[in-house]
């Protein structure tokens, strides 16, 4: 009965390695030192959904509880990373990930 | 129905996705980031993730998002500069990417054992109560030490945001 409406579970890690390699093409292609954060943002989310399919799958909430850490991991990450880009920014005056090629002068 | 919800939601989750790695200006690929984290959230409660579904609105969606697109007007981000790319890039960039989804669905489609499908209401564990149980019982040293990480996250960004590096 359920399997008239039902989603078959490789659907969900597809769409989820989908998610996964556009945020690493992004990655790799963008030259914006802000637009390359969020592509991680989008591999983390990513995982996270590969992680929820597969707590579903096992009938566990571990998954769950490994999402929600990586959302504080992800927090922080950005907190720090975006005071990182401010203090780049302050220092360059450029978001080009081009300029900022030398680690110092 | 769940079909029918997974595969809009999926679609707009792949386009909002690629639109983000397209766009040239950071503040429309943020905008697409928030799409992409609200279909998302859609997605977790079909999988019976009640509480991160609410999570991922409130957390992604709202504080880190905000946290960017606060930081992209702050600093007055204007469109990025094309940067000289090889033409063998553009060229089989795209087909290779193409490859290499088609080959990790093949690898997923034919590694899973088969399985039954994903219904709405097969998962009933995702509930603050259920993942609160199992948080402060079982993962309550991971939980502890998470605040640590935040509390040296907090400290990074004030020591970072000082004056003079």
């Amino acid at each position: 009965m359920q399997s008239m409406t039902s989603v078959p579970l490789s659907w969900y890690l597809i769409l989820s390695a989908i998610l996964f390699a556009l945020g690493v093409a992004g990655f790799v292609i963008r030259r914006n030192l802000i637009t390359v954060f969020m592509s991680i943002e989008l591999m983390l989310n990513a995982v996270n959904l590969s992680f929820i399919t597969f707590s579903y799958q096992l009938k566990q909430v571990d998954g769950h509880i490994f999402s929600f850490f990586v959302m504080v991991v992800a927090a922080a990450e950005a907190a720090v990373g975006l005071a990182i880009i401010l203090t780049v920014f302050k220092n360059r005056s450029s978001l080009q990930i081009d300029d900022i090629s030398s680690m110092k002068y | 129905m769940d079909a029918i919800l997974f595969l809009i939601f999926a679609t707009i989750a792949v386009l909002c996705a690629i639109n983000l790695v397209v766009q040239k200006h950071p503040i429309s690929s943020a905008l697409s980031l928030i799409g992409v984290m609200a279909s998302l959230a859609v997605l977790y409660l079909l999988l019976g993730g009640e509480f991160l579904a609410a999570v991922q609105l409130i957390v992604y969606a709202g504080a880190i998002m905000v946290l960017f697109v606060f930081v992209i007007m702050l600093l007055n981000a204007g469109a990025e500069r094309r940067s000289n790319r090889s033409l063998m890039a553009t060229l089989f960039g795209v087909p290779l990417l193409a490859a290499f989804l088609a080959l990790v669905a093949y690898v997923i489609q034919r590694g899973l054992p088969p399985t039954e499908g994903v219904y709405f209401g097969g998962f009933t564990q995702g509930t603050p109560r259920a993942i609160g149980r199992v948080l402060f019982t079982q993962y309550l040293l991971p939980f502890e030490v998470t605040s640590v990480l935040i509390l040296i996250a907090i400290i990074g960004a004030v020591v970072l945001a000082r004056k003079e590096i």
